[in-house]
């Protein structure tokens, strides 16, 4: 079995409208994660219908006893998230690590599970997929995906499926991280603008941190064509391949109204990606 | 700091710009309308730390400094360390492994709360710090731009957007977020007085925003929306928006021309000044609703 996580640095560039088609082509040989879990839009073409949900614990939150608590201010003294305010833990400053627990001599405080989302296991017309919500402002979005992708591994596994297909979100911080840990490939989507190709190289980099191999998809490419000509060059630079470059074509966004992948549309937008595929396809 | 003074005399004012789905268009906003407030002494803080990419847009800005972003991290010392593994057990963000004969620190993980150093019965426990990114503060014209730069291969932003912020001073400040809806967006908008999302009539966009939307209102913070490349996609925001009752404040229309001033880093507004013009309004109103 196979994992490629599709990325980008930058958001918008295109990776969900992508993975969807990428999804439509691999047509049942693959299991989609979408691990793009504070803002998840693959359901939204592929259309699940849910198999099985399970539950999300984030970090656990801090709760202090008033009728145990004494206001000696032990704990509002080594928060070092600045958490706790007249003897009570603001959740959304709270970032669960226990010190308040640890200094509190009347054993006032207790540490708390939260729910904060749901991973879901689901079927959809091309396959498997699974995916999560994250609850509105929570943190450990990186735990949450490394939950997904522990499931569709072991889904992939047990249903002897060839492919793990990750659709990633934006930036380089802690959700991207564990989106790319342990991928065999890693698919770059940018855009031909002067915020793709800074983004573009900082993914890059991040991508070499964890010696991971990655591939770049140029969306849009014909929009600014210098600026294309620039990412190729950067890409040379840096060693990593252009494995596909897609035209600008308004098909995309009437796919995406119409919940489907743009391949099952047509277009040039749509040839490009079945050429992308197969230039994949080799390279796993 | 006054470079421009604060001619118009009003109060302070800090504006949000985000998103949930990410490429609707923040930077464009927060960049076109920082510079339509320039008279106003106004102050942009780029704080997608991950992607910063307002600075871009500023190819002329006159550096004012940079700053090391530190958070401090555990450094054992192995002479005294009895290996008991308290420090790895009482570590939430399992940051600490102890073997047999060593201690080992994942520093990315380490959120530097201190629980090791509290626990360890041998006081083997002592803080040093490391630099998780860098603060850079920059001028163009009247303008002031700061933003942060996550390193690459570092997890936690937290930090970094807390100290974009802290830098950030000003009558005016305007807040370019990242996408999302967790911890780094909240952060991110935590203390503006209001939020404008930015979002395009898409499925996606829809989606997303809703999300936003429900982030915010938990945190109370006052909102409006502005359609970018209104035209594409389908009615279902607008509708949506009616709905909710939540105001919309202004639409860019999808324009080849807009389009490819931002590909090659350029405001739009500094070529279209008619545009300039709204931005200013678009201010006041947000001055008005949160009045």
């Amino acid at each position: 079995m196979k994992q490629m996580a599709v990325v980008s640095g930058k958001g918008g560039t295109g990776k969900t409208s992508l993975v969807a088609s990428l999804a439509a082509l691999a047509c049942g040989r693959a299991v989609v994660a979408d691990c793009d879990v504070d803002a998840p839009d693959l359901h939204l073409i592929l259309q699940p219908t849910i198999q099985e949900r399970r539950e999300f614990f984030g970090m656990k939150r801090a709760f202090i006893d008033e009728s145990k608590c004494t206001k000696c201010g032990s704990c509002t003294d080594h928060c070092r998230f600045e958490a706790v305010h007249d003897f009570q833990v603001d959740p959304a400053l709270c970032e669960g690590c226990g010190v308040c627990k640890l200094v509190c001599p009347s054993e006032a405080v207790v540490m708390i599970d939260r729910l904060s989302g749901h991973a879901y296991i689901s079927n959809t017309r091309f396959g498997p997929m699974v995916h999560a919500e994250l609850f509105p402002g929570e943190e450990a979005s990186g735990k949450l995906v490394s939950m997904v992708r522990e499931m569709a591994r072991d889904l992939a596994a047990f249903q002897k499926r060839e492919l793990v297909l990750i659709d990633g979100s934006p930036g380089i911080g802690c959700p991207v991280i564990a989106s790319l840990t342990g991928v065999d490939l890693a698919l770059v989507v940018t855009e031909p603008t002067i915020s793709g190709e800074h983004d573009l190289d900082r993914v890059l980099k991040v991508s070499e941190h964890f010696g991971i191999k990655a591939q770049v998809c140029i969306n849009k490419h014909d929009l600014n064509l210098v600026a294309a000509q620039h990412i190729e060059d950067l890409c040379l630079e840096r060693g990593a391949a252009v494995a596909g470059k897609i035209p600008f074509d308004s098909s995309v966004v009437d796919a995406m109204v119409h919940s489907k992948p743009v391949v099952e549309l047509g277009g040039p937008a749509a040839e490009a990606i079945h050429g992308l595929w197969r230039r994949l396809e080799e390279l796993l | 700091m006054n470079r421009c003074p604060n001619l118009s005399g009003s109060k302070s004012l800090k504006i949000s710009i985000a998103s949930g789905k990410g490429g609707t268009g923040k930077t464009l906003v927060a960049t076109s309308l920082a510079v339509s407030l320039a008279d106003r002494g106004a102050v942009i803080a780029d704080c997608d730390v991950e992607e910063p990419n307002v600075h871009l847009f500023f190819p002329n800005k006159q550096p004012l400094g940079k700053k090391e972003c530190e958070v401090p991290v555990p450094i054992v010392d192995e002479r005294i360390c009895t290996h008991c593994g308290l420090c790895s057990d009482n570590c939430a963000f399992h940051a600490m492994a102890v073997l047999p004969q060593k201690v080992l620190v994942f520093q990315e993980l380490c959120h530097g709360c201190g629980a090791c150093a509290l626990v360890c019965p041998m006081n083997a426990i002592s803080e040093g710090r490391r630099s998780v990114g860098e603060v850079f503060r920059a001028e163009s014209g009247c303008l002031e731009i700061v933003w942060g730069d996550l390193k690459p291969g570092e997890a936690r932003t937290v930090p970094l957007i807390r100290s974009v912020k802290d830098e950030a001073k000003g009558d005016v400040v305007i807040v370019d977020c990242p996408p999302g809806t967790s911890c780094s967006m909240v952060e991110s908008v935590r203390g503006t007085d209001f939020c404008l999302l930015v979002t395009e009539s898409t499925p996606f966009g829809l989606y997303d925003l809703n999300l936003a939307l429900r982030t915010l209102e938990m945190m109370k913070i006052p909102q409006g929306v502005l359609v970018n490349k209104s035209g594409i996609g389908d009615r279902k925001v607008y509708e949506y928006l009616e709905k909710q009752k939540v105001s919309l404040l202004m639409e860019i229309p999808f324009s080849r021309t807009i389009a490819e001033l931002y590909s090659r880093g350029i405001i739009f507004v500094e070529h279209m000044p008619e545009w300039k013009e709204r931005f200013a309004a678009l201010a006041e109103k947000i001055e008005e609703q949160i009045a």
